[in-house]
């Protein structure tokens, strides 16, 4: 440590400094994850535009706002930029920058170089996407051969973004496993880790261990639509469910890398709101590595009706139940924690529990999905869709706008208003609601997913679905108004707003430069809430 | 990082080890030459996966360092072994036992 010779009451908050360069070659972990915040932040509001264009079209039956292959666009970006720019960076880039080395009592990451160059990186791709939009690909965000490589849109260069987005991820997970090991403060035992870290450690190795298949599949690709060289094509020997063996390889882990930070921010929010000591802390601990485990063994329930073999696909199935088990104890475990609680419903305490709810029905949903005879039939219709936007809104997003609302007083140093808060929760829980749930029975009456017109019959629930966008899109446009404004005028946040025994709570707000004036000595973990002192 | 516990010693690994490392390195790329030039029908491919294996071991183990390691280090680099066994097995899984619908 450094500092022993700087006074010991100065504190310069971490902000402080000002200036471009001050931003752009930051080291700082805090710095570094406000630029991923941003930048996540401005991706996942675009997208979201997106969306609204596309529910918008779905509005009536016929193909009447947009061209058809021109909503094939829309949803390809759509799709692209949640996943790549925003859902898998998300929280682990952003939140996970933030508060891996606070919470484990460390002055920064392992590699502060390595974490600047990572977010260089993830910029770098997301310019290299921009420029393929000059000719914006059609395939959906899956890519599937044989169509990506044929169809004469610019599938390289989007997925050459990809490819190159995929390096910051790797990069990342690798920083962090080893600030994991190697970074903790004395006393920092493994099973007084903050459940967020256990949960970002899970992350970081299925960043570090799957993105290199997506990479490699991509490339592939790019060989074949490039050089002509014959991985995918039946013609020239190759194999088109290849790519979707390939691809959901490292897809499936791929969504656990969206959830489980998320799950991770709850394990955190959901005691310090009930007032409890976490229940089963070992359990959730362990089920995050669990979880991360079972999801390489599962990735042929995407293909059941690809062509894949019936002995394949009876397997992938019977495999795909195990995923409940973890997912299922931790869902448990965050109700007995609540169970007899003294709760308060503070606004990032809301969005823990709709994510508990939506979370539980997307994750159900995923079993009848999982059921082969049941997908046969579900399979690329809208149950599917309204499956993967329960639990990655309901899911993942509720818990990064929880972690938003929970930590913004840290961060930032500053207040937002609370009521507005609750205000922008209440819309969006009901926009999201009345926009996915009537999917889940347009898909089970055989309404398909990717198509710009439907059948007269599916209008109600459609057009019902595109009201529940916008009451979403109003609720969204209200929470980060009231953030945007808390930065500028809210009122000044005291250290520890929530009495939080974490260590990320023990400095002050915002946290000074080097985090901890002296590396802190642990002694207990930090859920012994509701003792008598 | 310059956080390495003292515990850890820094093995040095002589630069003859290193010659006889590279040299084995050089004969088994001669090999892999060679053998393509002989037809043993699958075998080809088997003969050369086992030469490149052999290769990528001995890279790991003295010029990156792997033989010297502690275990946390030789469980993370194992451990994607078994991923990639189990990703090229299951795959084959499939494509061995499909049925061909005319
Ligand atoms: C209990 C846990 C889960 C199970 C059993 C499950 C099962 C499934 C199955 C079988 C499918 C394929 C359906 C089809 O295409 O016919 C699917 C699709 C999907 N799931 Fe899940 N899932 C689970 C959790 C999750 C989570 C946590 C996420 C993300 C945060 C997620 C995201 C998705 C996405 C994005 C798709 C659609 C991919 C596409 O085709 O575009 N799922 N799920
Ligand atoms: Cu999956």
């Amino acid at each position: 440590m450094a500092n022993h010779t700087i006074a010991h009451n100065v504190y310069v908050p971490f902000l402080e400094k000002k200036g471009i360069l001050s931003w752009i070659l930051t080291t700082d972990h805090k710095r570094i994850g406000i630029l991923y915040l941003i930048s996540i932040s401005f991706f996942f509001l675009v997208a979201g535009v997106f969306a609204l264009l596309l529910r918008y079209e779905l509005l009536t039956p016929a193909s009447d706002f947009v061209q058809p292959h021109t909503y094939n666009v829309l949803f390809t970006l759509h799709g692209s930029i949640m996943v790549f720019f925003f859902i898998v960076p998300g929280l682990a880039a952003s939140f996970g920058n933030f508060l891996i080395p606070l919470m484990i009592g460390a002055p920064d990451v392992a590699f502060p170089k390595l974490n600047l160059g990572s977010y260089w990186i993830y910029l770098l791709g997301t310019v290299i996407v921009l420029i393929a939009l000059a000719k914006p690909a059609d395939t959906g965000w899956t890519f599937y051969t044989p169509y990506s490589a044929t169809t004469d849109t610019d599938v390289v260069l989007i997925t050459l973004g990809v490819f190159v987005l995929g390096f910051s991820s790797i990069l990342t997970g690798l920083n962090f496993i080893v600030t994991i090991h190697k970074m903790r403060a004395p006393g920092m035992t493994w099973h007084r880790l903050p459940l967020f870290i256990w949960a970002s450690y899970a992350t970081a190795v299925l960043q570090l261990l799957a993105t290199p298949v997506v990479g490699i599949t991509l490339l592939l690709l790019i060989t074949e639509r490039t050089l002509g060289v014959g991985f995918f094509d039946p013609a020239k020997g190759g194999d088109p469910v290849l790519f979707q063996n390939f691809f959901w390889f490292y897809s499936h882990p791929a969504v656990y890398i969206m959830i489980i930070p998320a799950m991770g921010v709850i394990s955190e929010i959901i005691p310090v709101f009930a007032r409890k000591p976490i229940f089963g802390y070992k359990a959730i601990a362990y089920s995050s590595l669990g979880i991360a485990f079972i999801s390489f063994l599962v990735w042929a329930h995407h293909m059941f009706t690809s062509g894949i073999s019936d002995i394949a696909a009876t397997i992938f199935s019977f495999l795909t139940f195990l995923v409940a088990i973890p997912t299922a104890i931790k869902v448990f475990n965050w109700t007995a924690t609540l169970y007899k609680g003294s709760i308060h419903l503070h606004s990032a305490m809301l969005y823990a529990l709709a994510f508990v709810f939506l979370f539980t029905i997307g994750g159900l949903t995923g079993l009848f999905l999982g059921a082969l005879a049941a997908d046969i039939h579900l399979h690329d219709t809208y149950f599917v869709v309204a499956h993967m936007h329960y639990v990655m809104i309901g899911g993942t997003v509720m818990g990064f706008f929880g972690a938003l609302h929970f930590w913004y007083p840290k961060w930032f140093g500053r207040m937002f208003n609370e009521t507005v808060a609750k205000i922008a929760w209440f819309f969006i829980f009901i926009g999201f609601n009345v926009t996915f749930f009537p999917q889940f029975f347009l898909g089970v009456q055989g309404m398909p997913r990717r198509y710009a017109t439907y059948p007269a019959e599916f209008e109600s629930l459609m057009s019902l679905s595109t009201y529940g966008s916008w009451i979403l899109g109003a609720g969204i446009i209200i929470m980060t108004v009231n953030l945007i404004a808390g930065l500028i005028n809210g009122e000044k946040a005291p250290q520890n707003p929530y009495g939080s025994l974490s260590l990320e709570w023990q400095v002050p707000s915002p946290p000074p430069l080097e985090n901890f004036e002296e590396i802190p000595h642990v002694t207990d973990w930090s859920y012994g809430y509701g003792k008598k002192k | 990082m310059s956080t390495h516990s003292h515990a850890e010693e820094h093995h040095i690994t002589s630069n003859k080890t290193y010659i006889v490392v590279w040299a084995a390195l050089m004969v088994m790329t001669a090999i892999t030459v060679y053998v393509s030039y002989i037809n043993f029908g699958t075998f080809n491919i088997v003969i050369a996966l086992v030469v490149a294996s052999i290769k990528a071991s001995i890279v790991a183990l003295y010029f990156m360092h792997l033989k010297f390691e502690d275990s946390i280090t030789w469980v993370f680099a194992l451990f994607p072994l078994s991923l990639l066994a189990l990703l090229i097995g299951m795959t084959i899984t499939d494509t061995f036992t499909r049925t061909i619908v005319p």
